[in-house]
């Protein structure tokens, strides 16, 4: 039989992702409970919330981020499967890009999916929301492999969920930038340049992180 | 006849903090061969296996595998959510062994095959560690602790799995405290 680890880690990650934090619903309650916050904190008047709409639904996504990648590959560490994963022949990036891609799949792309739900509460503009939807999804992706470079960093370290937000939020300022510019700019010229840049910053992360986040599982392991 | 040369060490040394573990340790182990690591607690010998297995890096001298190995840890690298089944089916398809059967029977693992890692015994999960060895042939084995929490029936199947790598051309390491009567080849004392 023809060894298949990336099929099986990201098989592996989707079961972990739900049997450990209800998978989708944890997320989708957290980023639905910020986003609703807001008109509570700043108050209801629909031309505040259209022009702060879109900023909004980026920093709940961020937080999700931090909230879901604390355990990652802490558990892998503490059950002993990462240190398996370390000794095998084929590179580790492959764990950690099935393993990212699986999480980002329970929790990430059913969040962008369904922004246009908070960004209906938020008043944000109906031809906008499929806009922005795509944006969330690949900002989404970048967040989700910046986040597992810092849970790899953090795994030995016992509630590390700040210290990810430490390591990854400078990482999160393109991604963010240039999803709130292509939003802002929507019917421009200027939207397919600041989208072209979002997805850029996607690219280059997906190109990246998975042998950075490599280097620093080995370090955790040790 | 030349020895097939699994393992080679050359001149190693460790420190944990400013103790010294070990130096200038020196050896090989060929096909065929047990060494045992013996040493009183916190003397190293886990630290000494997980350089062999290239998890921690030593602090001098190299160390060189010369055949793939298996890993059998203080950790026994199983998911609560997992089944038997579905654990050993896990790693034979990351590995592309041909099935989980011999595995299953060799450790006795039939009654309770369904049944999800997190609801097992000590003893059971790492008959289930010991069992995910035998998914696919590895000639070096490295085996912390293997002995820990089984009953006399899977000692002695563990036993009987030593000698047979052993025969089949392959070698095994393994730290331990207990004293089983397994006729190693030699043993080091850290």
């Amino acid at each position: 039989m023809k060894p298949t680890p990336f099929k099986s880690a990201f098989n592996q990650a989707i079961s972990e992702a739900w049997s450990a934090g209800g998978g989708l619903v944890l997320p989708l309650a957290f980023f639905l409970g910020v986003g609703i916050l807001v008109p509570f904190s700043v108050g209801v008047r629909p031309e505040l919330l259209v022009e702060i709409s879109s900023g909004i639904m980026w920093i709940a996504l961020v937080l999700v981020t931090f909230v879901t990648m604390e355990r990652l590959y802490q558990a892998d560490l503490e059950d002993g499967v990462l240190e398996l994963w370390v000794q095998e022949r084929q590179p580790l990036a492959e764990y950690v890009l099935a393993k990212t891609l699986a999480h980002w799949l329970v929790a990430g792309l059913p969040i962008a999916i369904l922004c246009p739900l908070l960004g209906l509460l938020l008043h944000m503009s109906v031809e906008l929301l499929p806009l922005a939807s795509l944006c969330y999804g690949v900002g989404s992706l970048a967040f989700f492999f910046w986040g597992g470079l810092g849970a790899a960093l953090s795994a030995n370290v016992r509630r590390g969920g700040l210290l990810i937000a430490l390591i990854v939020l400078p990482l999160y300022v393109p991604t963010v930038l240039f999803g709130v510019l292509t939003i802002a700019t929507y019917g421009t010229d200027q939207m397919v340049i600041n989208f072209s840049f979002l997805v850029s910053t996607t690219i280059f992360t997906l190109a990246l992180c998975p042998f950075m986040t490599s280097v620093a599982l080995r370090i955790s392991a040790d | 006849m030349t020895e097939r040369v699994l393992i080679q060490v050359k001149d190693l040394g460790m420190v944990r903090g400013v103790r010294k573990l070990f130096s200038c340790i020196d050896f090989r182990v060929c096909a065929g061969q047990l060494l045992v690591l013996r040493g009183a607690n916190g003397s190293g010998k886990t630290t000494f296996l997980r350089i062999l297995a290239g998890l921690t890096k030593p602090l001098a001298g190299t160390v060189e595998l010369h055949a793939s190995h298996h890993w059998v840890g203080h950790l026994n690298g199983q998911k609560p959510f997992e089944t038997v089944e579905s654990h050993l089916n896990h790693w034979k398809k990351v590995w592309g062994g041909e099935g989980i059967d011999r595995s299953i029977e060799a450790f006795e693992m039939r009654n309770f095959q369904s049944v999800r890692v997190g609801l097992l015994s000590a003893g059971q999960k790492r008959r289930l560690a010991l069992a995910r060895m035998l998914l696919v042939d590895r000639d070096i084995w490295l085996l912390d602790e293997p002995f820990a929490a089984l009953d006399s029936e899977a000692r002695q199947v563990l036993r009987n799995l030593i000698e047979e790598r052993r025969l089949n051309g392959g070698c095994v390491v393994i730290a331990m405290h207990d004293i089983i009567d397994l006729q190693p080849t030699f043993e080091l004392s850290l």
